[in-house]
């Protein structure tokens, strides 16, 4: 009996802890496996893979995958699949492409590179974008058919539209404005990043309390307060340790010296400058808030998972779910061109064969980070991990020179082991669902 | 069709509902009073589901006249139902699995605050609901998927008490229940018909429909047998009038 109690206690209070400080286990999961994906490399790799410059590299390379993951958790919670996100994308590209270079500049007479040239493109190419997913929303709410044949008719549509739109040709893109959302040429540098990652650590903690002075007011069991302080050190500290990785980067000396030239500028002798956050990874990380704050916190969210869970309930409760899924698709469009603008951008062109194949990373990455084909189950800050993960193991296979079809080798066997130990973990707890 | 001058609370006149060709409802009319429970009887198939689920908005009737209080209404969705005070407690529940109980029960008429769902205050009002209904259930921070047949059966019973029907639909309601559960669902029958709620109760078991029901309906091949009051009659009445399709000799005249 003394012996039993001995052996069960240690579990029982690592068990709590976990309890305690109310934590996701599949969450906690996936953050070890990016972690010992982090590790391994960066042993590998002599400490190159964690340095300032992958770090920033890996960020911008996974923002147009994660942007769009983010409405794939949405689609796939909603029992449907999106099979043309990829060719959406190179869709949207197109027609940015064109209208910026040559439709608005030859309609409007005025230069390329004009702002106004450039905002409209994003509201022309924001609008095709979310046009094109809403089609297809209605093709599959209103008439009933399978997302899986509307979404793998619009990967071939889409794809050649986007071929007659450009005549097969590539489009270089040289505004600098445009370019600003691609990465490495649009960063915020080291003050500002600090700014925002402060801001942004303030408003985690302001939250933290505000959902356990809420809570308290019904009179519900909270956790207690070295629990809350424990979440809110751990969260604070990881944003602030990525800003200022980041703001470790330095520009190189040559292009601050062709920057001050454009200027009319000579290069001040010894100055030197950051990156810091990229203007992309910011713009991901306002997407991934909002589709939380709407997962989480709105009608739209709720019901996007009501569906998922039981059509019929959500049906009988008196949700519109044909309208559901065009607004669903309709999202899921418009991350398409959010993510082509960003894609074009950090490409510096348009070319035919943009985002080829990036709908089976986007669902890998939803997959990955927890999603269920099932439907009904799926966080937005898993299927961002989940292109994290992907892209890291690309990098990171990539600097240690694996060859690029053995990258792509290992990748796929990861989205399989992902879902495997997934299904093993739920059989474990009894999880049916 | 008025009883002491009373107007019906609803009234379902001449419904018939088909697909591809096989009437399910022929030509069927029934009504329901305030404080009055009404048990719905008949084979499996033949056509009370089918009927009650043109009042609650998951079907349209072919033909036919909804009338609620007198007045004729349009029911062409579940929305339309609600907005009428119509609840229903479907036979399987109608609950999203993945979600939990508060969450359940405010499906579609969310609580919002500043425009944003305010779970905090949808679960304390949960609980205030469940304590009543339910004072042994706890498990509000689960999916529904994690309870059992009993708890799932008082989270769908609760959200169609919780908005103030007038008219509730009862599909079976107690067929995955315990003896005890039983006799809760029973219990909360009498108190809501004493509240004044019209209950329409779909029931296979015939001494359920004795003890909770004053009027029964019987329904064979999609058509009406005929509409009883239950203290006129015995069981071997109304099991004839399944089987056989015939009313009773003494009401028969």
């Amino acid at each position: 009996m003394t012996d039993h109690g001995h052996t069960a206690q240690p579990t029982a209070s690592k068990r709590s802890i976990i309890d305690t400080l109310e934590l996701d286990v599949r969450l906690l999961g996936m953050l070890f496996a990016f972690a010992a994906v982090a590790i391994v490399f960066t042993i590998w790799t002599g400490g190159t893979f964690v340095g300032p410059r992958n770090v920033f590299n890996i960020a911008v390379q996974t923002v147009p995958v994660a942007i769009m993951a983010c409405g794939m958790v949405f689609v796939i919670v909603a029992r449907h699949i999106d099979l043309s996100v990829g060719s959406m994308l190179a869709m949207c590209s197109a027609v940015m492409a064109m209208s910026q270079t040559q439709w608005l500049p030859a309609v409007l007479g005025l230069q390329y590179g004009n702002p106004v040239v450039l905002v409209l493109t994003i509201v022309i190419g924001f609008a095709a974008g979310t046009a094109m997913g809403a089609a297809t929303g209605w093709l599959v709410g209103y008439q009933r058919i399978p997302s899986f044949i509307v979404t793998l008719g619009g990967l071939f549509v889409w794809r050649n539209v986007n071929w007659f739109t450009t005549n097969g040709q590539s489009v270089s893109l040289t505004d600098p404005t445009l370019l600003m959302f691609g990465g490495t040429e649009g960063v915020l540098g080291a003050g500002a990043s600090w700014a925002v990652g402060l801001i942004a650590a303030g408003i985690a903690v302001w939250a933290i309390l505000a959902a356990r002075r809420t809570k308290k007011s019904h009179g519900f069991i909270v956790k207690p307060i070295w629990a809350e302080g424990v979440m809110m050190a751990l969260i604070v500290g990881a944003i602030l340790a990525f800003v200022g990785w980041l703001s470790r980067y330095p520009i190189p000396a040559a292009k601050l010296k062709r920057l001050f030239e454009a200027k009319g500028e000579v290069l001040p002798e010894g100055y030197s400058a950051m990156h810091g956050l990229p203007i992309s990874v910011l713009i991901l990380i306002l997407v991934v808030v909002a589709m939380t704050l709407v997962a989480r916190k709105t009608r739209l969210g709720r019901y996007i998972f009501a569906t998922g869970g039981n059509p019929d309930a959500a049906e009988l409760s008196g949700i519109n779910t044909r309208l559901l899924t065009v607004k669903i698709f309709a999202l899921m469009g418009f991350l398409c061109a959010l993510a082509a603008l960003i894609a074009q951008a950090r490409l510096q062109s348009h070319g035919n064969d943009i985002g080829m194949l990036e709908e089976l990373r986007v669902i890998a990455a939803a997959v990955i980070g927890g999603t269920a084909l099932a439907g009904g189950v799926g966080t937005i800050y898993g299927a961002v991990l989940g292109a994290l993960i992907m892209q890291s193991l690309q990098s990171g296979m990539a600097m240690v020179g694996v060859d690029t079809p053995f990258q792509n080798i290992v990748v796929g066997l990861v989205l399989i082991v992902a879902v495997w130990v997934d299904i093993l973990y739920r059989k474990r707890m009894g999880i049916t669902k | 069709m008025t009883r002491n001058g009373q107007t019906p609370l609803v009234e379902m006149r001449d419904i018939s509902i088909s697909f591809g060709g096989i009437k399910a409802v022929d030509h069927v009319s029934i009504d329901l009073y305030p404080g009055e429970v009404v048990g719905l009887l008949g084979h499996n198939g033949a056509g009370k589901s089918t009927l009650i689920k043109c009042l609650s908005g998951a079907y349209q009737a072919d033909a036919g006249q909804i009338l609620i209080n007198g007045q004729p209404v349009e029911i062409a969705n579940p929305r339309d139902a609600r907005s009428q005070n119509i609840e229903t407690i479907y036979q399987t529940l109608a609950l999203a699995d993945n979600l939990d109980a508060a969450s359940n029960l405010f499906l579609g008429r969310e609580i919002l605050s500043r425009g944003l769902v305010d779970d905090a205050r949808m679960e304390a009002e949960t609980r205030k609901i469940m304590g009543r209904l339910n004072p042994n259930f706890r498990k509000f921070n689960v999916p529904v998927s994690a309870l059992s047949g009993g708890q799932r059966q008082s989270v769908a019973i609760a959200r169609a008490v919780y908005f103030n029907a007038k008219i509730l639909i009862m599909d079976e309601p107690t067929a995955a229940l315990g003896p005890h559960e039983t006799q809760m669902v029973a219990e909360l029958i009498q108190e809501l018909k004493a509240q004044g709620l019209g209950i329409f109760l779909i029931e296979h078991d015939i001494h359920s429909v004795m003890k909770l029901c004053d009027r029964a309906s019987v329904m064979k091949n999609g058509q009406l047998v005929g509409t009883v009051k239950v203290d006129e009659v015995t069981d071997d009445d109304i099991l004839g009038m399944i089987i056989l399709g015939k009313k009773p000799a003494h009401l028969a005249a």
